[in-house]
């Protein structure tokens, strides 16, 4: 673990003095240092679970966006088979920000789209840090519809900060393609998934999320706008994303409850971060789960269903 | 009208101090810079007589330009629940509700009504920049369904007009989440397949425009109406650069091939039933301003003489 948190940095202490002590002791075989490293152990132990207990708005967006957070890529490497990426809106070009293609889940053939906002310097800059253009709602219109006509089930992994704010995005109608996405998302007959992993930003999450099923990471966050965002535009001050980032309601915690998000895949203590394996099959068995309530629907329920299931939201506020 | 009623009246006032004097006489064109008397520009449907520059207009003095006689009644909307968030900026959500309904008159920011136009009947929504931007919210997604619904049910067209800022970020992500409901909305009417046409003002912006404003069978956008997904700030801080001139304009939408037409205000009422009558495959409406042909007779048949139909829209 070297990439700490800002509200980690006490953490980040004990973990370091307790790596140092171990380094000393193997330069001297003769030191004996296990009785206190192990209880500097504890203690950081002790104050991940404190830390990680309540995790406050905020700290869940810092949580949300980590870069060691397993991304799109790590899971469809880790949970599918046969991954068979498909490239291209057939229009302009292929999207790096999204990936997309046939794969396997546990031999069930299926569609599986996602953001993917890259693990290092050059892949984040390949993949846009996982901000779409019209190019890449294009290519998930086009892979929606494969899997409508052959009757796949699609998977889709959020994690975008939104949609690209970019010139040529807008000419090229990035309203249009995000406003086409959603109206697919809704007309497919075959059981549409949504797991968002990281960052559920704005229009952009929407455009791949309007699904039958939304689950959600435990420390992901899913949003209309980014705490920074609405900082600057309500309290004037984009220093103001704390109290944004409450006001906002975005924890999956908080949106299940508005009923936005049907369930939590619960993450071990210290987040996806620092437990890869873990959540990527945990987010597996969620998926399983998910898609098996479908088997035997017909395609006119799934439709209805996902349609019922936006009309009625948020027919209850936080307070009921 | 915001910018009207603070930038302008102030300076007319200070202009003409005496306190007898009726506010709001004159207003001064943002574009050119003309002060327009009020019964001109109002009848001119706030567009300046001398520039051509389109201010905002209230979805009730549209509704009273649009509809054949001024008349339309109101279709219903569900409230939502208010405040679902109980969201609190510097202000509490609630109380910048007080101050939009105060200085609006209205209830929300979305007006829909029913009517007809050209002896159309037609279900038309409009939104309300001057409340809170003309966001949405749960109450504007309402609005929209009750919209369609009513439109399924009478078997007529949808015309809305869009203006917002985006969603409403008070209601979080429900306000999002209209995004889907909208669009299931819109779903309504082309499973009936009735015609929804879509005019969009300035400005329309952010998840407004990457919904049902975007989802139009026929897309037509006021002139030099902002729309766009990102704004053109956010966009500049982006790519650090100056953006081009008139970029995400209605004009430069419809250059890149995301609008069917830009049309004045002024002309917009001819046009919409031009449009809506050929796709109901309605006859051609005899425009009622028109002076009756003197030797035929005045009835509107199919094949009506070329001088009584308006003039079909150049492509």
């Amino acid at each position: 673990m070297n990439n700490y948190l800002e509200f980690e940095k006490p953490l980040a202490e004990i973990e370091g003095k307790a790596e140092e002590l171990r380094a000393m002791a193997r330069a001297n075989p003769e030191m004996d240092v296990e009785g206190e490293a192990a209880a500097l152990d504890q203690k950081a132990d002790q104050m991940l679970a404190d830390l990680y207990k309540s995790l406050t708005p905020w700290r869940k967006c810092q949580v949300a966006r980590h870069p060691d957070r397993p991304h799109c890529k790590d899971y469809i490497e880790a949970l599918f088979q046969e991954y068979t990426p498909l490239a291209g809106d057939r229009n302009f070009a292929d999207d790096h920000a999204v990936m997309g293609g046939l794969a396997r889940l546990n031999d069930r053939p299926v569609v599986v789209i996602g953001h993917e906002k890259g693990a290092d310097t050059k892949s984040r800059i390949e993949r846009n840090f996982g901000m779409a253009r019209p190019e890449g709602y294009r290519k998930a219109i086009r892979l929606m519809d494969l899997a409508d006509r052959f009757r796949l089930p699609v998977i889709t992994l959020v994690d975008t900060p939104g949609a690209y704010p970019g010139k040529g995005a807008e000419e090229r109608g990035q309203s249009e393609a995000i406003a086409r996405s959603t109206e697919k998302c809704l007309q497919i007959g075959v059981p549409l998934i949504s797991v968002v992993i990281g960052e559920g930003g704005s229009g952009g999450a929407v455009a791949f999320a309007t699904a039958n099923e939304v689950a959600m990471l435990e420390h992901s966050i899913y949003s209309v706008i980014s705490p920074e965002g609405c900082a600057s535009i309500l309290w004037k001050d984009a220093e103001k994303m704390r109290e944004a980032a409450e006001a906002l309601r975005l924890t999956a915690q908080d949106l299940k409850k508005l009923g936005v998000v049907d369930r939590i895949i619960p993450e071990p203590v210290g987040g996806a971060q620092r437990h890869r394996t873990a959540v990527i099959s945990a987010v597996g068995k969620a998926l399983e789960e998910m898609l098996a309530a479908y088997d035997g629907k017909k395609r006119s329920e799934i439709v209805a269903a996902r349609r019922s299931k936006f009309l009625e939201m948020g027919r209850k506020g936080l307070a009921a | 009208m915001n910018w009207i009623t603070n930038y302008v009246r102030p300076k007319i006032n200070s202009l003409f101090s005496r306190r007898e004097m009726p506010e709001n006489l004159w207003t001064k064109c943002d574009e050119c810079g003309t002060m327009l008397f009020h019964r001109e520009l109002s009848d001119n449907l706030n567009v300046c007589p001398s520039c051509g520059h389109h201010m905002g207009i209230s979805p009730r003095d549209r509704f009273t330009a649009l509809f054949d006689g001024g008349v339309f009644s109101e279709v219903k909307v569900p409230a939502p629940i208010a405040d679902p968030l109980q969201f609190r900026d510097q202000k509490r959500y609630p109380e910048r509700m007080k101050a939009a309904q105060r200085d609006t008159g209205e209830t929300e920011a979305m007006l829909v009504g029913e009517g007809e136009i050209g002896r159309t009947p037609i279900v038309a929504a409009a939104q309300d920049f001057s409340f809170m931007g003309g966001s949405m919210g749960m109450y504007v997604g309402n609005a929209i369904i009750a919209a369609a619904e009513r439109a399924v049910e009478r078997k007529c067209p949808l015309i809305l007009f869009s203006a917002a800022g985006g969603a409403r970020m008070q209601e979080g992500i429900l306000s999002l989440m209209q995004m889907p409901r909208t669009t299931v909305a819109i779903q309504m009417l082309r499973e009936a397949r009735l015609p929804y046409i879509v005019v969009l003002t300035h400005p329309t912006t952010g998840g407004v425009t990457a919904s049902y404003a975007m989802l139009g069978d026929v897309q037509i956008a006021e002139p030099n109406a902002l729309i766009c997904f990102a704004g053109p700030r956010v966009i500049e801080q982006t790519i650090r650069e100056k953006l081009p001139e008139g970029f995400q304009r209605a004009e430069y939408l419809l250059d890149h091939g995301m609008l069917d037409r830009v049309t004045p205000r002024t002309k917009m009422r001819d046009e919409l039933i031009i449009i809506v009558r050929m796709l109901m495959r309605e006859p051609p409406a005899i425009r009622g301003d028109l002076p009756a042909p003197a030797d035929e007779p005045a009835l509107a048949a199919p094949e009506a003489p070329p001088e009584a139909t308006p003039a079909a829209p150049k492509a």
